[in-house]
């Protein structure tokens, strides 16, 4: 029952820095955030003031349009500032950690003798619900939909991504406790898919209730868009949900326990970390602690998740709601002479997809990429490139034109239905017109959002 | 290169200084000496370290071969009209000097024009300098008899990049190839000089006269008075396709040797920068009517060898330098193959059935050029009905 897809299209870009497969624990800090930027096109309306207390599991901010969808404090402790930026958008509510962590009582539940209802109120109300995304859009779901499946990809298989069966092994119970929760918000099938190439761990593989699907092949195989495309793809006015898989284990935590217990595994990566490492700790923490003196000498760039899709935070910046991975690679502000480091350079360090440069003679070196755009914006002229390494049978380039001059016919038929910005990294990374391409497709997907959902 | 640096931003001018205007032209200067310091800043963080610098760069290197042989060959039909040698090796530096003399003025007149339109186009838009030409003015001089005089070379360069492709937006929003559009020009304007059996031997005596090997297969659709050689045998033994692979024919500069459009193709395909695609679809294209014209021949020039078709004329040049150029073929993976399938096919159709018109493969390619959306449109068009009949088939399901 279980298929083995394989793709041929894609592309791994072999970076130094991947984590050592050890879970080192450090100092929790004091200091955490809860950003709404991190959930697209949510306008947050406050529910607590600057100095209010709150336990772990207190709602801090509700969905304006939708206020059954509760965000809620991952730690213990007191609100300390409200962030907003121009408009007074909220940009952040950062929150004071007490010493000790205490918890709202959410009331333990047996996932899997639960109703839809009582799973979707129980999400709802305690914070849960903002792990599920949907597609189209790729936003947080829309609680009144009724999807025709969820999908959790087992992999990531994104540029130093953190191992999920490294990060899941021991979970099972858990793991499975979320399974069950997510299996009664749909008629469909939840569909897991495991990565091909590895022998997953025991709590991905033993799953119960759930489809088990496998997957093998470059990057984006792990990416969830990926896996709907080729197992049952989105067609105009059908719903998936998605919920990354550590994400799942959380939320069989919470439901199992009662309390809301935001702790998570995340990967320290990138070429400027002197050790890099796993490392627990939670939601919404700064990573000024957990960087600490574990940074190389120099301008680097903090990215929270991984370097093709991650946000690019400061250097006391807080981990994104749905990252697992904490990213340092080195700023190339620098310009670059044409001979030494330019266009005209044999380029023995410079990763590309074709073999313009020298790189190809060493397939496997592992590379020290740092943020630089290599050239300058142009207007698209190489063809063929992105669909390289885009494994849909979609054309990216007239997509993304589409979006361009804003044609929704166009873009529906196109099947931007099926697409979420992330499925787009790698197009934009290997562009040689060096186009934002992830933040055209954001706007197309807004443009739909608003015209036709 | 610190040094290099500095004195570069000492230069810039300023944005609202009396020079603010020529900033695109200090910016081009510029980024041609450096990538800029300009980061990324959500999305991808980290970028391929191609550029269209690059990109444009590869080609050039590609074109490098062809340009250092039609430097020979244009030194060694010089002296062959001459009646000086026949012989291939022999006053060889004469013959590249002759060749210098003749070639490297085409290729300074058709850079410093094209690129002098660019810059006042970039000045007037105020848009940064966009490298399409980098390549469009090596392919230009290559493209034409080495005879073609230097204004004739300007205004045709001229009439390309504005015509062909200022006014269409710039690189990468033009619909037909430039330096085609150039020799198109030329053909029109001035045939006299770019076609007839009187341009093609550099510097020849007056009244010499010796015509491409196309031009006396084109006397073959002709009466049999004015046939060039009894029959396509005759022909066939008098230039051999070893003659004409190695490029020991007269004709264009950079076209006649397709051992060194070869190593230019080998390079390309290499590093990924052409698509193999197109390539080989222009060339099985070109081969499928060779050999329906053998089959089903009523003249002696149908009778004509496919694999003969392939490096005569500007064949193989087209296939690897002009058919392949993204910005004009088509852009899907199935349209690649239509594209250059149509384009190989009609170039051949048009050098044996239009006696007009001795070679087809400008024709062919600038037709295909214009056509290529219309070859997109169906491919994604084929696309969208897979994508709606999934939906179709799902309601079907459902009801």
């Amino acid at each position: 029952m279980s298929k083995t897809i394989k793709l041929r299209k894609g592309l791994d870009i072999k970076l130094v820095g991947e984590a050592d497969k050890v879970k080192a624990t450090v100092d929790r800090g004091t200091s955490f955030a809860i950003k709404p930027p991190d959930f697209h096109g949510l306008v947050p309306k406050m529910l607590v003031k600057a100095g209010a207390k709150v336990k772990a599991g207190t709602p801090i901010f509700e969905d304006k349009y939708n206020p059954v969808i509760k965000f809620v404090s991952p730690v213990a402790g007191e609100i300390d500032e409200i962030v907003r930026g121009e408009k007074r958008r909220i940009l952040a509510v950062t929150i004071k950690a007490d010493a000790e962590n205490s918890y709202e009582d959410l009331g333990a539940v047996d996932t899997a003798n639960m109703t839809g209802d009582e799973v979707k109120a129980y999400m709802l109300k305690n914070g849960l619900w903002p792990f599920i995304k949907m597609r189209p859009i790729d936003v947080i779901a829309n609680p009144e939909d009724n999807p025709k499946a969820i999908f959790i990809s087992g992999f990531d298989s994104s540029p130093l991504a953190p191992d999920y069966d490294f990060i899941l092994h021991g979970d099972k119970e858990l793991f499975q406790r979320g399974l069950y929760a997510l299996s009664k918000l749909t008629q469909g099938k939840v569909h897991l898919t495991l990565n091909g190439k590895s022998t997953p761990d025991e709590a991905l593989s033993s799953a119960q209730g759930v489809q088990i699907n496998k997957i093998k092949g470059k990057h984006p195989a792990g990416n969830v868009g990926t896996q709907i495309h080729h197992i049952d793809p989105i067609n105009k006015g059908e719903v998936v949900w998605t919920v990354n898989a550590q994400d799942v284990l959380l939320i069989g935590r919470i439901m199992s326990s009662g309390q809301y217990d935001a702790s998570k595994t995340i990967a320290l990566t990138g070429s400027e970390i002197k050790n890099p490492k796993y490392i627990k700790t939670t939601i919404g923490t700064s990573i000024e602690k957990i960087i600490a003196d574990n940074v190389k000498e120099g301008n680097v760039r903090y990215i929270s998740g991984n370097v093709l899709t991650g946000d690019k935070i400061e250097k006391d910046g807080y981990l994104g709601f749905y990252h697992s991975q904490i990213t340092v690679i080195p700023e190339g502000d620098e310009p670059k002479f044409m001979i030494t480091k330019g266009w005209m350079s044999p380029g023995f360090g410079k990763f590309s997809m074709n073999r313009s440069y020298f790189s190809w003679l060493m397939p496997n070196k592992k590379y020290e990429l740092d943020t630089n755009l290599n050239g300058e914006i142009r207007a698209f002229v190489v063809t063929g490139e992105m669909e390289k390494v885009f494994p849909f049978d979609i054309y990216p380039m007239h997509l993304i034109k589409s979006v361009m001059y804003n044609d929704i016919d166009l873009m529906e038929n196109l099947g931007i239905y099926e697409v979420a910005p992330e499925d787009f990294a790698l197009c934009e990374f290997v562009c040689t017109s060096k186009i934002n391409i992830q933040s055209v497709l954001r706007d197309g997907l807004d443009v739909i959002h608003e015209e036709c959902m | 290169m610190k040094s290099i640096e500095k004195m570069m931003r000492k230069l810039e001018p300023e944005h609202d200084g009396k020079w603010a205007k020529f900033h695109p032209v200090w910016d081009g200067f510029y980024t041609f000496l450096f990538t800029p310091g300009e980061t990324t800043r959500n999305g991808s963080h980290i970028r391929d370290g191609i550029d269209l610098k690059r990109t444009m760069f590869m080609v050039v290197t590609a074109l490098i071969p062809c340009l250092l042989f039609g430097i020979y060959n244009t030194g060694h039909f010089h002296y062959v009209a001459t009646g000086e040698t026949t012989e291939y090796m022999d006053m060889f530096g004469d013959k590249v000097i002759y060749g210098l003399i003749k070639v490297l003025p085409l290729v300074i007149v058709s850079y410093a024009v094209g690129l002098g339109v660019e810059f006042i186009f970039c000045i007037k838009n105020q848009h940064a300098i966009q490298e399409g030409f980098l390549v469009s003015g090596m392919l230009i001089p290559l493209i034409i008899p080495a005879d073609t005089p230097l204004w004739m070379v300007a205004i045709a360069t001229i009439f390309a990049v504005v015509l062909g492709k200022e006014v269409f937006g710039g690189t990468g929003m033009n619909v037909v190839n430039i330096a085609l559009t150039a020799r198109a020009f030329l053909f029109f304007g001035y045939p006299t000089m770019m076609s007839g059996d009187r341009v093609w031997f550099s510097g020849a005596p007056d009244g010499y006269s010796g015509p491409t090997q196309l031009g006396e297969l084109a006397s073959f659709t002709g009466k049999q008075v004015d046939w060039a050689y009894p029959n396509i045998e005759a022909f066939s033994e008098h230039w051999s396709i070893m003659e004409s692979f190695i490029g020991m024919i007269p004709g264009s500069v950079g076209e006649t040797s397709t051992i060194a459009i070869i190593l230019g193709a080998a390079l390309l395909l290499y590093t990924g920068i052409a698509s193999w695609k197109i390539m080989i679809s222009f060339v099985l294209g070109g081969l499928f009517v060779g050999v329906l014209c053998n089959q089903f021949a009523v003249n002696e020039f149908m009778e004509l060898a496919p694999l003969h078709h392939m490096v005569i004329g500007g064949f193989a040049f087209g296939a690897v330098f002009m058919i392949t150029d993204p910005v004009t073929a088509a852009q899907t993976s199935t349209g690649k193959f239509i594209y250059g399938f149509l384009g190989g096919a009609l170039s051949i159709t048009v050098r044996v059935f239009n006696g007009a018109y001795p070679e087809g493969v400008m024709m062919a390619i600038l037709f295909m050029n214009v056509m290529a959306p219309l070859i997109d449109h169906y491919v994604i068009g084929a696309n969208i009905k897979r994508r709606k009949k999934r939906l179709k088939v799902k309601e079907l399901k459902a009801a």
